[in-house]
């Protein structure tokens, strides 16, 4: 029993991160499964191909996968229901990282190709990866690649690439790179550009295309990050994908976002990583795998950094509200009205498609505030409060099942237990079973326990506790 | 209260969307101004003028009434160099007043900390709408963000008088520092136990008011009464933030009936907080701005206008001298900038103004440079 118990949590814990969190009793399947089985079927989503019945999806809202208005919802929704969590979750780990934003991109049909392009590429070969950022019509138009030419770049992808996208500022203390190999760097991406990016007005939404245009493309010799030659974007990619600042720049990102909430981006020049030994591992990975994110992952959800990393991450926005959908089991088919879930996403400090800028989000702390705070616990406990939902309903009769009469502190434990191993301070969870005791002895088989669950659901998710990941 | 002079107040109304400057603000009398609007031109005989060459668009007569009083500074021609036409980052310029660079550092945030170093007041900005805007946001700054006066609070959906009394309770205790553990675990405890003493304090806010004014029934004036319920209740806020939804005032197509409608009922909102705060004799530490992030392109596309540049902001109130500021932007071709009205006074003046003038801080130090200020505060 300690065991399997032992088990569940760490598949809890598993399903967090890796996923967007699961129900007990899929917890209890896969923990049954195995760990390292459900790893790499995490690891290999091809075994699940499209990850959920798209048909569905598609048929019911037609407009979600290819017009003006929801593709955001769409991709939220598949977070929800997608059987490849893993897949969904590098999907968004890349969106906060190759960062555009609709806001100026505006054209949704583009956007849908970009998360397309992370759903086939984002467990792959990061230098393939970042080509397919390069070539991504959004992203040429988010940073202006398509305004770069010949004899005239414009820097701003040039930079971001560098910057935001795989080496960083700096590293150790000392910078990666120089200004002079970022105008190189924006030389060799030159004749990069799009077609068919056309005003939404009054022409309606399309999906831009990449275009290499060789006219518009600086053949002259360039030196970047010290290598000399007539280089093109792909050959920058190549010299960028074998420097270590790339391997601890993108194994810094993996930490902070599957492990443990890491500084802001900006300071990771300065500011030497949290787990130096884990970061090493994930180096040293990255080179050995020749660039293989999967290969990464693996290592990582394999360490015991990562296992003892319990409930060190500050839940972002996104991870909140689609745990909630699938804890409740609620949006597991498409029906109107999901544009409230996805604007208290944006009212919780996260909007899809619409990072605040190609930084990204700031994570962690930082998405708390007083505003984002209340959002984020009335918002959650107004769904684990309701006794309809069909996940509730499953909390409700399994504390049941566990006896005719709970004692409070039996309710508190258990009903943790199956939101998914959660651990109270001994103080909190003092409190709440004092408040229970107080509502009389508890008896599951009446209709008013419901509601005692109900209050006691809405409590937890409101402590401290409950807002790490 | 008992001060005699009382701390002065700042009211922002953001108009999401960007309003349409030129037909919020009319040059009737300019001959390109009906060609430019053939379908949305307001003939000149509607248009409330403000002299023989402006005037404000019919469906602002509220607006227009304070003007006549003197209260409306009309700041023409604002706008911020290299104009972009995004929704999203010019309003987050407008927020952070930081046109060039990316910043996460609003500027009232920072006005906030200097409002309120000790940080004693929970309640020093109060936001009315859903989401809290950047332009408050800073490191330390604890900001009340209210979607709903009547049921702000933590925990609203416990039912029961008795249950939620009991679920604060614990609420608060589970919150105090001395629980729990976890790297932030000081600073969560801060920001929970701030939002509920603040929600505990503004929920009286609509139980001691009271008032002859009858707003209107949209949100946006809904959020406008909650100004002057929670300005009236002297909690000591003394930044009030609340606009219209994002993309209100977005009129790419039949741009008339809702922009009319739209003004319409801002204006209203506008004059009656303005009314009600007279009604409580609090009407003389208050001045509002309201902004919008750019204006809307001079040519019509037939029934709406698609992004622009240059627009025009509003200072409103007693201490403000009213009068037209800034300059109108030429309507000449080739006095445009790629087709938009041309900015000519940066809207870190009118903010250095605000700051300095009015709310009495360091302008120079919020605003990260110096400005060179208007002169609509009374002094």
């Amino acid at each position: 029993m300690a065991d399997q118990n032992h088990d569940i949590a760490l598949m809890a814990h598993l399903m967090r991160r890796a996923g967007f969190g699961a129900q007990y009793a899929e917890l209890e399947e896969r923990a049954a499964k195995g760990y390292d089985a459900t790893v790499e079927e995490l690891l290999n989503p091809e075994v699940n191909p499209h990850g959920m019945d798209l048909d569905v999806a598609e048929r019911c809202f037609i407009e979600w996968s290819h017009q003006t208005r929801g593709v955001p919802e769409y991709f939220a929704f598949r977070m929800i229901n997608s059987k490849c969590q893993l897949e969904e979750k590098m999907v968004l780990f890349w969106h906060g990282i190759l960062c555009t934003a609709d806001s100026k991109t505006q054209s949704y049909p583009t956007s849908y190709d970009e998360i397309e392009m992370f759903r086939s590429l984002g467990m792959g070969s990061f230098r393939d990866l970042l080509v397919g950022i390069s070539r991504d019509p959004a992203m040429i138009f988010f940073l202006d690649n398509c305004l770069s030419h010949k004899g005239a770049i414009n820097e701003n992808y040039g930079r971001e690439l560098l910057e935001l996208f795989s080496m960083g500022v700096g590293m150790d203390g000392e910078f990666n790179y120089t200004e002079d190999d970022v105008k190189e760097c924006a030389r060799a991406f030159t004749g990069w550009t799009i077609a068919n990016n056309l005003p939404g007005q009054p022409y309606g939404r399309y999906h831009a295309q990449f275009v290499y245009n060789p006219e518009d493309h600086d053949e002259g010799i360039k030196t970047f990050l010290g290598e000399t030659g007539n280089f093109n974007g792909e050959d920058v990619i190549d010299i960028i994908a074998k420097q270590p600042a790339t391997a601890r720049f993108i194994s810094r990102h993996l930490y902070s976002y599957f492990i443990s909430d890491e500084a802001q981006v900006p300071s990771w020049m300065e500011t030497p990583p949290k787990d130096m030994e884990t970061i090493k591992m994930l180096e040293d990975e990255y080179f050995r795998s020749g660039y293989n994110i999967k290969a990464m992952l693996r290592v990582l959800f394999h360490s015991d950094a990562f296992k003892n990393a319990r409930f060190q991450r500050v839940k972002s926005p996104v991870e909140t509200v689609m745990g909630t959908m699938r804890l409740v089991g609620d949006w597991t088919e498409p029906k109107p009205g999901f544009e409230f879930i996805f604007d208290e996403m944006k009212h919780m400090g996260q909007e899809l498609f619409n990072p605040p800028s190609v930084e990204g989000w700031h994570t962690g702390q930082e998405w708390i505030d007083g505003g984002t705070l209340v959002h984020r616990i009335n918002f959650t406990a107004d769904f684990v409060g309701n006794v309809n939902q069909p996940g509730v309903r499953e909390i409700i009769d399994r504390l049941s099942d566990v006896g005719p009469v709970l004692s409070p502190e039996q309710m508190v434990d258990e009903t943790c237990r199956l939101l998914g191993h959660y651990e109270l301070a001994g103080e909190t969870r003092q409190m709440m079973a004092s408040s229970l005791e107080k509502g009389g002895t508890i008896h599951t088989d009446t209709q008013e326990f419901g509601n005692r669950v109900s209050e006691l659901l809405q409590m937890i998710v409101a402590t401290k506790e409950y807002i790490y990941a | 209260m008992t001060a005699t002079k009382k701390d002065p107040v700042l009211v922002v109304l953001q108009m999401s969307g960007a309003f349409d400057a030129l037909n919020t603000i009319i040059p009737y009398s300019d001959p390109l101004y009906k060609d430019y609007r053939p379908h949305l031109k307001v003939e000149p005989e509607e248009v409330l003028a403000i002299d023989d060459k402006v005037g404000f668009h019919p469906a602002m007569a509220p607006i227009k009434d304070m003007y006549d009083e003197g209260k409306v500074a009309v700041i023409q021609g604002i706008g911020y160099p290299n104009p972009i036409r995004s929704h999203f980052r010019s309003m987050d310029i407008w927020h952070t007043a930081e046109p060039t660079k990316m910043s996460t550092e609003g500027w009232l945030g920072r006005a906030i900390q200097d409002l309120d170093p000790n940080k004693e007041n929970v309640l020093t900005a109060v936001n009315f709408g859903r989401g809290l805007p950047r332009a408050l946001a800073a490191p330390g700054v604890s900001v009340a963000s209210v979607g709903n006066l009547e049921t702000y609070g933590v925990l609203t959906g416990i039912d029961g008088e008795d249950q939620r009394a009991e679920a604060l309770d614990i609420f608060s205790r589970m919150y105090s520092p001395m629980v729990g553990n976890g790297p932030i675990n000081d600073y969560l405890s801060q920001t929970g136990l701030d939002a509920l003493k603040g929600a505990d304090i503004l929920r009286t806010a609509p139980e001691i008011y009271s008032s002859s004014i009858e707003y209107g029934g949209d949100m946006f004036s809904q959020w406008v009464k909650n100004v002057a319920q929670v300005h009236t209740a002297g909690f000591g806020t003394r930044v009030l933030y609340t606009g219209l939804n994002p993309g209100a005032f977005d009129t790419h197509a039949n741009q008339p009936t809702s922009f009319a409608k739209l003004w319409g009922e801002v204006s209203r909102a506008v004059n009656d907080l303005y009314q009600d705060l007279k009604e409580h004799d609090a009407n003389q530490e208050v001045v509002m701005v309201l902004f919008t992030e750019f204006g809307r392109r001079v040519q019509e596309n037939g029934s709406g206008t698609d992004h622009g540049s240059g627009s025009v902001a509003f200072v409103l109130g007693d201490a403000v001298k009213g009068g037209l500021y800034g300059e109108y932007p030429s309507l000449e071709p080739d006095k445009l900038d790629e087709g938009d009205l041309k900015w000519n006074n940066d809207f870190r003046q009118t903010y250095a103004t605000i700051l300095d003038k009015w709310l009495e801080l360091d302008d120079k130090a919020i605003l990260q440079g110096e400005f060179e200020q208007f002169d609509f505060i009374k002094k």
